[in-house]
């Protein structure tokens, strides 16, 4: 019996339940339930304001929610407590619109850092797996450039690589091809569905609809701070339940 | 009546302006390392803690200097708190600078994107190791040109300690004037050697802002 319900709370790599959060009176979130399971890919879709991000957000702590509750691979978020946080930020990565590598260091310290002061690895593993993980993105070469000779593309292979390092059970992707030109956000992509491919979870808000009608296994559309519709890509796109998301999709294809 | 050459006079400056560099030297590193600690306490994130440096920067940066000194060799005095003028000076002069260098260095820390916190704190850094591995080495950077120009008006700022008996460039000025009757030419002298001590600082501030935006662009 207790592992009938360890095996499904495993299944579960982010559980969140009656999720709220409100920036003073505007009620950013108003309740939200969503399961993840391990493997899954999460397309989150929406206007801007919806809620989206900041629930993205709220799952690894970068947002403090008001109530309800969220759980990381069995691991409570608990605001208030470093070192619960610490152990559930190993978990989960987070990859941002604006790259955000840090502009002192050189892609393959970039890559190294928190390895070796969260993990406490020595400087040699964490730069073979540094490099390990730049074949993978594509940059095997970049070990030793600084993230401002990199393009935009190049900078957000590299933040997904230092994500990677961590070993993370999650991967969050807030809007990561935003603010790149047109002409790189296809190799910023290609990484991210490889992950899918390999079987890494991951949320990902994104404006990218034929991409994620391509690599999600379910769409969440957030409408005013609620899931307003969820469901596979096929049904969600090709046949929506609800006029907000109607006017939603066919606002995106002007 | 002793006859005091310009030879003499500019002897006895140079002699007194060690005791400025001295001073100047002490405040400029208690300062620094009294400014530092206020900028980590205000940084742990604590409202009072933000509220308290505030205060003490307001009182510090809202008062004349002349005050300070006056209050921490007269004042603490009549609380039977008797500290010699070199004390005394040292410990506003460090007061003050501290103020100075926190606000400065604040300002810093602040320019620092907010997204250089989050990606730390996504990577599950703590906030000591945030604030070592990531924003100070990005701060740091942009601090030492202030901080260079600021260490001018400390320099300056010791002319003050002259008015609580302590010895310096300008006290000896002045004392050198009471005795040779040639204000203009001892005072002239004076500013001159304040002149040659800061100009270097305030050319080096200006080339350390020049190498960062070189290397921004």
């Amino acid at each position: 019996m207790q592992l009938a319900h360890d095996t499904s709370a495993k299944m579960h790599i982010v559980q969140i339940g009656q999720l709220k959060k409100a920036f003073g009176s505007n009620q950013v979130l108003k309740g939200i339930d969503l399961n993840v399971q391990a493997g899954e890919v999460i397309a989150i879709i929406g206007k801007s304001g919806s809620g989206k991000s900041t629930l993205l957000r709220c799952i690894n702590g970068l947002e403090a929610f008001d109530s309800g509750t969220l759980i990381v691979d069995q691991l409570p978020l608990l605001h208030d407590d470093a070192a619960a946080m610490r152990a559930l930020r190993q978990r989960v990565g987070m990859i941002f619109q604006s790259f955000n590598l840090f502009p002192h260091l050189t892609v393959g310290r970039n890559i190294m850092l928190a390895p070796t002061l969260v993990k406490k690895e020595s400087a040699q593993q964490a730069a073979d797996r540094a490099r390990k993980l730049l074949a993978r993105v594509g940059l095997s070469d970049k070990f030793d450039a600084h993230p401002d000779q990199l393009s935009g593309g190049q900078q957000q292979r590299v933040a997904i690589a230092r994500a990677l390092a961590m070993e993370p059970s999650v991967l969050l992707c807030d809007e990561i091809t935003s603010a790149l030109d047109p002409e790189l956000v296809g190799e910023v992509l290609r990484v991210v569905e490889s992950l899918a491919q390999e079987g890494m979870t991951l949320m990902m808000v994104t404006h990218e609809m034929s991409f994620a009608r391509r690599v999600s296994n379910r769409v969440v559309f957030m409408h005013e701070g609620r899931v307003h519709e969820i469901g596979p890509p096929a049904e969600l796109f090709g046949n929506p339940q609800t006029a907000e998301l109607k006017q939603f999709l066919s606002s995106i294809h002007d | 009546m002793v006859e005091f050459s310009l030879w003499d006079i500019v002897r006895n400056l140079v002699i007194a302006a060690q005791w400025t560099v001295l001073l100047s030297t002490i405040a400029f590193i208690g300062g620094g390392v009294v400014g530092g600690l206020l900028l980590v306490f205000r940084m742990s994130g604590s409202i009072l803690a933000n509220r308290l440096v505030a205060g003490y920067v307001q009182l510090f940066q809202g008062t004349p200097l002349l005050m300070q000194l006056f209050l921490t060799y007269f004042g603490l005095a009549l609380l039977g708190v008797e500290l010699s003028s070199w004390v005394s000076a040292s410990l506003a002069l460090t007061l003050y600078t501290s103020a100075f260098l926190v606000e400065i260095w604040r300002g810093c820390v602040n320019a620092i994107p907010k997204g250089q916190w989050e990606a730390a704190q996504s990577l599950a850094l703590n906030f000591s190791e945030q604030v070592r591995y990531i924003i100070f080495p990005q701060a740091l950077r942009i601090a030492i040109p202030p901080t260079v120009g600021f260490l001018v008006q400390v320099v300056k700022g010791t002319a003050l300690a002259s008015l609580i008996g302590f010895v310096e460039l300008t006290k000896a000025g002045t004392m050198i004037t009471n005795a040779t009757f040639k204000p203009f030419l001892v005072y002239g002298c004076v500013a001159v050697i304040y002149f040659i001590l800061c100009y270097p600082i305030s050319l080096y501030a200006k080339s350390l802002e020049g190498k960062i935006n070189a290397t921004r662009a």
